[in-house]
């Protein structure tokens, strides 16, 4: 029997620089048979598109947009695209499908693609973003991080991070790039494409995933006596505790003015927050100016009560995001 | 949309979230939406009275943020206030600013 199409249609983009392994990737996703029923939308910059055809998949379901980048050139086609997708698979025309992957250009930013789910008056009723997974190649990742701000950007929105490449990359390359790509977005979670047993879950929401992750690396972060961001770049992560309950519309209010003022600097801030007055804790979870409605989790983590919050952040120093969460809520940062 | 003036309800602020199985929101019930807008102003108003500004809710789908000398500016959400604010200012609100943060604290004492 076929399953019922969910109320919102889950959306995946899976980004990474060029020749990163992208579609490499997204093939071996499709043969999967628990991933069948994946409608994808690829995105490529050249004018003759390729990669539609390296899937080895072409169908309805399989959309090509070519000549231009999703994050700029293509921006309104990609809203257009996915509508179109919806409309069809409405009407009966194209097979069912019970999520949607897109595969941005190597070179595109993926902060706009998320901002399309969420500001389309039609889209945010049907879909909902549930993560980006952000492929490095263990070959040539450390020199593309390093000459391209594009890569660092897309490691550090990514909600999973596939390092690919690792039958032809030296162990050693291989476990020094993990430790950069970790040190710029420890809340990612981590896996190698040669790893079959986690591909199949690239694709599901990843909610709880990441507040698992987050938790484990605030322990990792609090635990350390040296910064795990000590990198020669501007971006740094870092995580704030608070053991005082905060006042929800305070920090609100702080938040949207933080992000309103210095979002594009503000690469991701999730946080697993103890809400005065609300007893389970709220999840929540942004991508510069875009800040996901927050969720109630079901428990906290390692019985540990402390509100968290983690922030990976281009040329914005955490002494004074810290003081300014403080003084706007009333509450001290620390562990303990 | 309200019948009578014709404003379209509804934000789509994350801190205003549609109540959903899952989803934190103090927007489900009508009472503490009202209470939370309440709050809202007031904890906007510790705020802004360090600019010279005032926050005022307007019809319960709206704000309204006034200046000093009479400027005004309507304002649909949290992600519309400091747009407008600055906007009615002429300058950044920056909530990293050490001495907004200073007369901040000052006023909390």
């Amino acid at each position: 029997m076929t399953e019922a199409i969910p109320l919102f249609t889950p959306v995946t983009l899976l980004t990474g620089f060029l020749g990163s392994g992208k579609t490499t990737l997204l093939r071996r996703l499709l043969a999967d048979p628990a991933l069948a029923d994946t409608a994808v939308l690829i995105n490529e910059f050249g004018e003759i598109g390729l990669d539609h055809h390296l899937l080895e998949r072409i169908d309805d379901r399989t959309v090509l947009l070519a000549s231009g980048c999703l994050c700029c050139t293509v921006r309104g086609e990609l809203a257009d695209a996915v509508r179109d997708l919806h409309s069809r698979r409405e009407r009966g025309s194209i097979p069912p499908f019970r999520r949607l992957v897109i595969e941005s250009t190597g070179l595109a930013d993926p902060f706009p693609v998320l901002t399309t789910f969420h500001a389309d008056p039609v889209l945010k009723h049907h879909f909902r973003m549930v993560g980006v997974v952000t492929t490095v190649d263990a070959v040539n990742g450390a020199a593309t991080l390093a000459r391209h701000a594009e890569s660092v950007k897309q490691v550090a929105v990514a909600d999973r991070i596939v390092l690919t490449k690792t039958d032809i990359a030296t162990s050693a390359a291989s476990a020094s790039l993990a430790r950069r790509v970790r040190a710029l977005n420890p809340a990612a979670t981590f896996s190698r494409a040669d790893d079959a047993a986690h591909l199949s879950d690239l694709l599901t929401p990843s909610t709880g995933m990441r507040d698992a992750a987050s938790a484990d690396w605030i322990a990792a972060e609090l635990q350390s006596a040296t910064p795990l961001s000590a990198h020669a770049t501007s971006i740094t992560a870092f995580a704030l505790t608070f053991a005082t309950p905060l006042d929800w519309t305070a920090f609100a209010l702080w938040l949207s003015m933080l992000l309103h003022r210095h979002g594009t600097q503000v690469l991701r801030v999730k946080g697993i927050l103890n809400v005065a007055g609300t007893d389970m804790p709220v999840a929540i979870h942004g991508v510069q100016h875009l800040v996901h409605p927050p969720t109630h989790m079901q428990a906290w983590p390692d019985g540990d009560r402390h509100s968290r919050l983690v922030f990976i952040v281009d040329g914005l120093a955490r002494e004074a995001i810290e003081q300014s969460l403080a003084t706007f809520c009333g509450v001290h940062a620390g562990v303990g | 949309m309200c019948a009578l003036c014709g404003v379209l309800g509804g934000s789509d602020h994350w801190a205003d979230a549609p109540a959903r199985p899952g989803v934190f929101s103090r927007t489900g019930d009508p009472l503490e939406r009202r209470r939370e807008r309440a709050r809202r102003v007031s904890a906007a108003n510790r705020i802004l009275r360090l600019y010279g500004m005032t926050l005022s809710d307007w019809q319960s789908s709206a704000f309204t943020l006034s200046t000093a000398t009479g400027k005004t500016g309507l304002v649909d959400d949290l992600s519309h206030l400091w747009a407008v604010a600055e906007k009615l200012l002429g300058r950044a609100c920056d909530p990293l600013d050490p001495v907004l943060l200073a007369r901040l604290g000052s006023a909390r004492d």
